[in-house]
């Protein structure tokens, strides 16, 4: 209550006549400027002041000559916002200047995601895009973005939206085959690339070979590939086990040129399988010879 | 005379401030034009506008203050590096600044498909006066529709862009000044 009052009794001060200065209204402020423009604000009245314009954004100060026009060269004020435009000194006056960005695009922040991903996902890579101009200040009317997705050995993908409150946003398929992926977000003449590492996806089938070698038995897989046709990479594990009586033997094997090879102990009678990942392949029965 | 106007400045400052306190908050429902949708718990967008607003508290005693470190927590990127410029350049030229944020209508308006971005509309009302020292330059009255692009940190969603639309202030803002001699006007 008490400080309701003190409120009320700021007001009624603040708002009587007799404080108002004799020289406010000094200041002729345009609306708005464009960030990074050159602009000029009229002063009226006779002596020395101090312009402030002070916002979130920037700050600046300017000694002024009351009567005559206070120019700002191009790249002054860049950064978008609402300032407080305070004279102060020889006269006093505030006001509101509002900057607003430049329509035309110079930067693009591009998040692209993921960067590696496996074949053939449908819409697992997305793409967003922020506009901004040569200041980075967000670009917020509305800019068409195209987005390209290409990888060389696959048809490309294109897309193009248009910016909503300064982005726009693409989400895309991942290729049939694997490669380097470019992709690629524009506007207006600025470009933007992220690589997008398309892998080959997991087995598709497995099938395995098995041979007498010596004491052991060689056991190798057909090629590789995934759904798609592409070979599996290098490294990828293959899982082979035999089973006799209850008893399992394993052995884990890095996929080598397309294939996984190995020389394992196996007693007649043991049933022999394969796998990859969640991927099972065929079964063998081995009886001591192929 | 002077003595006695110092003490009403003064009280108009105490004035703000305590008004300061108690800035409404409204939350509109999302209204997303992305393809990635909120958790339907709410978990996200109460996160996200808790941090936004926490943001705020943080820049106004950064820009009250002149300390630039205490924008850390809660500003990343562009959004930080223009509020630390802006609190040396204050700095520098002597002057402080007070925000008084009045009233907030949020709103989450995008999220972004990868979930490394939200950005949310601020239909906000504030008073900013600028200070030096003690006393009052100017302050003005500014409703404003501000835009936050906001990016998950470590604890925290953090404020990256914060910037206003244009032609987003209405016209009817109040204005007052501290004329010669230490008077206030409106």
């Amino acid at each position: 209550m008490r400080i309701h009052r003190i409120c009320v009794l700021a007001g009624i001060v603040l708002g009587a006549p007799g404080f108002a200065s004799a020289q406010a209204g000094a200041l002729n402020l345009p609306a708005s400027v464009r960030a990074g423009a050159a602009f000029t604000i009229p002063t009226s009245g006779s002596g020395k002041a101090t312009l402030y314009i002070v916002g979130p954004g920037q700050v600046l100060r300017r000694d002024v000559d009351l009567g005559t026009p206070l120019e700002f060269a191009a790249g002054d004020l860049y950064n978008a916002g609402r300032y407080v435009v305070v004279l102060t000194g020889g006269a006093s006056d505030v006001g509101q200047l509002e900057v607003t960005p430049v329509p035309k695009p110079s930067n693009i922040a591009f998040l692209a995601k993921p960067s590696r991903l496996p074949v053939g996902l449908r819409g697992g890579i997305s793409g967003t895009a922020y506009v901004f101009d040569a200041y980075h200040n967000l670009i917020l009317n509305p800019i068409p973005v195209s987005f390209d997705l290409t990888n060389q050995s696959s048809p490309e993908q294109k897309t193009t939206a248009d910016s909503h409150n300064g982005v726009a946003w693409t989400e895309m398929n991942s290729a049939e085959r694997q490669g380097k992926a470019k992709f690629i977000a524009r506007a207006e003449g600025v470009e933007v690339t992220r690589i997008i590492q398309e892998v080959p996806g997991d087995p598709c089938s497995l099938t395995m070979t098995a041979k007498p070698s010596g004491k052991e038995v060689e056991l190798q897989t057909q090629p590789i590939r995934d759904c798609s046709g592409n070979p599996v990479p290098d490294g990828t594990i293959v899982t082979f086990t035999a089973t006799y009586n209850g008893t399992q033997t394993t052995a884990d094997v890095p996929i080598k040129q397309d294939t996984a090879r190995v020389e394992m102990p196996v007693h007649p009678g043991a049933v022999i399988s394969v796998a990859s990942g969640v991927v099972a392949g065929n079964e063998i029965r081995w009886e001591g010879r192929p | 005379m002077i003595g006695r106007l110092a003490a009403i400045a003064g009280t108009l400052t105490l004035c703000l401030a305590c008004c300061a306190q108690e800035a409404s908050v409204r939350e509109e429902p999302p209204n997303l034009h992305g393809s990635h949708q909120l958790d339907p718990e709410g978990v996200t967008e109460k996160s996200v506008i808790r941090d936004y607003l926490e943001s705020w508290k943080s820049m106004r005693q950064a820009l009250d203050s002149n300390q630039a470190s205490q924008l850390s927590p809660y500003f990343a990127g562009t959004a930080k590096d223009r509020l630390a410029d802006v609190i040396t350049q204050q700095a520098k030229m002597g002057i402080h600044t007070q925000y008084v944020d009045r009233s907030h209508d949020l709103q989450i308006i995008f999220y972004s498909p990868e979930g490394l971005s939200i950005e949310m509309t601020d239909d906000v009302v504030y008073d900013e006066q600028v200070m030096q020292g003690g006393n009052t330059l100017g302050t003005q009255t500014i409703h404003a529709r501000y835009l936050a692009v906001l990016t998950p940190g470590d604890v925290r969603w953090m404020v990256r862009i914060f910037q206003p639309e244009a032609g987003s202030a209405n016209a009817g803002d109040e204005t007052s000044i501290k004329g010669p001699g230490g008077r206030t006007a409106r």
